[in-house]
């Protein structure tokens, strides 16, 4: 994984409460065995019309919110099903960021560990973000605040070891695998042995 | 030691390392559940870092989201939806047998939904930590396992290492009270709970069913109440194991034999919480006041008993909802017209949700203009069914028997409804397009699906029930 230590951009809502994972991604298109080129694929059935155009009253096919890496989405993002396509979609259409009140813990520490940060602030912070789209916004990893435009700081704190990870580019595979000897202990102790 | 949570207890005895402020605990992993859509990529991960699995042993691998539930033409070919389904399947297929993994598939006598064959062929036992890249391992918590779903970079920590990165979550207790009314059931139950504490109601919680009225249910139904903590939005959904969990997987044939058997089951009775043990938040339900219950939104929390009426819309994306559903507020959802019904899904496709529907349907015909599907959950479910003939209770009814697999819960394999149709539904979620785009599903029990393909639209099951409760 690249580090993630400070995210730029406007911002684009989309204020629907419980965005779930089906919505996010259509299940249809989970038969790829690949993590690649699902942007496209991104929020499919809301974001286009049945002839395949654009559909004009999904939210971030308007001309101001294109472009926009920090999305700022209604409450419980991310619920339902925990297919990590749904944060690789996300990714590869060009978010980089979520801020939301409460995110769907499976989809929070799936989007973290593709380097997505899902981010929760506080409900009175996140109503006013809701009610401010297109304002730009700096999120600051290491610092845990977000710059509003008039410098003001939104504090916000992600797990501790998610963030190192984020900050440092970890992988968390290889993290695991530095413990194969307390693995082999713990095996040994339980009579779990292969 | 002080009193501990059932969770406590199986969370403490499978950390390996403890966590601390700055990181996670890393907890071992006793059964991975492995399926064709959430496996590849993980299996790629391996391959490109020469990495091989750490327990194989530990595996248990099926296909059952992209497979046809039509059978095999003459020819032998099965009808896959499209190309991408049927090359996920074979990519599985290599998978396991490159890396080693019993894969239960096509030529398995097992083959089935994940969730319904792990219990099915004892894999799944009280105390274990279970999971699988799939939201419903909740399921499994039924038997008094810690069982959750991961991601599929997690899917690829359990293969390589055995083990998860976690902090460990917040316990909520449900109790229910009472006991449920005549014709109401499991399904009933979750769906009123969801109802009541909301879809995100057990966020970051490991949700404790308790009380009389869940340790009156069978292990079917208390599999169905699991199954759907995730709609809640909790990790896990946990019972604790008692007679009832042991005679039910007592001679399965991954069970502990003999002395074993003897030595688990001494093991086991250890694990429901002490008396007096803490949970970070408790709610209370009573199961007397529960009805037959269905949604009528497009989130499992929007459900209430079908003869009451649908709410009013408190903000835009309820009302968005309603007019997705085509739902009036102020009208109970009783009544609805109905085009397709599903009884099927990790839910309700076990040999007791089928003999549910069987008893409504006998000796009736489903109504003109409706389709219904019917989707056991294995292969095993299957063969039980159609030694019982309940088979030819579906078909003379006016049904279609299908092969087993997730079918029209997921819409992946080709089952699906049309735009516009109303699928009343055994399954778990009734998210916007979930049974095809456009479609709208209502989640209800097996008996009110059945009920409502006969009347054509949503329908009280105990209309119908008196001959079965004789
Ligand atoms: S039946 Fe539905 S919910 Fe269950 S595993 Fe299959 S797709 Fe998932």
């Amino acid at each position: 994984m690249q580090p993630v230590t400070r995210i730029h951009s406007r911002t684009a809502v989309l204020a629907d409460e419980n965005i779930d994972t089906d919505r996010i991604i259509p299940a249809r298109f989970l038969t790829t065995t690949t993590r690649e080129g699902l942007g496209r694929l991104c929020f499919h059935d809301w974001r286009y019309q049945a002839d395949g155009s654009d559909n004009p009253a999904f939210p971030l096919n308007q001309p101001q919110a294109r472009g926009c890496a920090i999305l700022v989405a209604g409450r419980n993002f991310g619920c339902g099903s925990s297919r990590e396509h749904a944060p690789w979609a996300l990714l590869d259409y060009g978010i980089q960021a979520v801020l939301c009140s409460e995110i769907a813990d499976i989809f929070r520490n799936n989007a973290l560990k593709n380097g997505l940060l899902a981010i929760m602030v506080s409900e009175a912070e996140h109503r006013w973000l809701l009610e401010h789209p297109g304002i730009e916004l700096s999120i600051d990893v290491r610092g845990e605040f977000i710059e509003l435009p008039d410098g003001g700081h939104v504090a916000f704190q992600l797990e501790p070891f998610a963030r190192h990870c984020l900050l440092n580019g970890v992988d968390q595979l290889g993290y695991l695998l530095q413990h194969a000897d307390a693995i082999r202990v713990f095996e040994a102790r339980t009579g779990e042995t292969a | 030691m002080s009193t501990r949570t059932l969770f406590e207890k199986i969370w403490d005895a499978h950390v390996v390392v403890a966590e601390s402020a700055d990181t996670p605990a890393i907890l071992y992993v006793d059964l991975h559940l492995v399926h064709e859509v959430t496996s590849p990529q993980a299996f790629s991960e391996l391959r490109e870092r020469g990495l091989k699995l750490r327990r194989p042993d530990r595996m248990l691998a099926t296909l059952d989201h992209s497979t046809p539930t039509l059978p095999a033409g003459s020819d032998g070919e099965r009808p896959y939806a499209n190309d991408e389904a049927r090359a996920q399947v074979t990519k599985l297929e290599t998978n396991c047998r490159e890396f080693g993994v019993a894969l239960h598939g096509w030529d398995s006598a097992d083959r089935g939904i994940v969730h319904v064959i792990g219990p099915e062929l004892g894999a799944t036992q009280p105390g274990m930590t279970i999971v699988c890249g799939d939201s419903h391992t909740s399921t499994h918590g039924a038997f008094g396992a810690l069982a959750f779903g991961i991601g599929t970079t997690e899917v690829g920590h359990v293969m390589a290492t055995q083990c998860l990165l976690q902090r460990k979550p917040k316990t909520l207790a449900i109790h229910v009270d009472g006991q449920l009314p005549k014709g109401v059931g499991a399904k009933d139950l979750i769906l009123h709970i969801i109802g009541q504490i909301g879809v995100d109601g057990g966020t970051g919680h490991v949700i404790e069913y308790r009380g009389p009225a869940i340790a009156a249910l069978s292990m079917e139904e208390r599999m169905t109440v699991c199954n759907m903590s995730i709609e809640a939005g909790a990790r896990a959904g946990l019972i604790a194991p008692d007679e009832t969990t042991f005679a039910w997987l007592k001679g399965r044939p991954q069970a502990p034999q003999g002395a074993a058997w003897d030595a688990a089951l001494a093991r086991w009775r250890q694990l429901p919480s002490d008396a007096g043990a803490l949970y970070d938040r408790e709610v209370r339900i009573d199961a007397g006041k529960v009805k037959p219950t269905v949604t009528y939104g497009t989130h499992p929390g929007m459900a209430i008993a079908m003869d009451a009426p649908v709410p009013a819309a408190r903000n835009a994306q309820e009302r968005r909802a309603l007019d997705y559903m085509h739902s009036e507020a102020g009208k109970p959802m009783q009544g609805t017209p109905v085009d397709v019904v599903f009884v099927g899904s990790c839910t309700n496709s076990r040999l007791s949700d089928l003999r549910e529907a069987a008893g409504v349907l006998r000796g009736r015909r489903i109504a003109d203009g409706v389709r219904m599907l019917v989707v056991p959950g294995s292969e095993a479910v299957r063969r039980d069914a159609e030694r019982e003939g309940l088979h030819e209770v579906f078909i003379a009814a006016g049904a279609e028997w299908r092969v087993p697999g997730c079918s029209m819960c997921i819409a992946m394999n080709g089952d699906l409804a049309q735009p516009g149709q109303l699928v009343v539904s055994t399954s778990n979620r009734n998210f916007e397009g979930r049974q095809g785009k456009g479609a709208r599903t209502v989640l209800a029990s097996p008996a009110t699906a059945a009920a409502s393909a006969l009347a054509g639209r949503i329908a009280d099951p105990r209309e119908y029930l008196v001959e079965v409760a004789a």
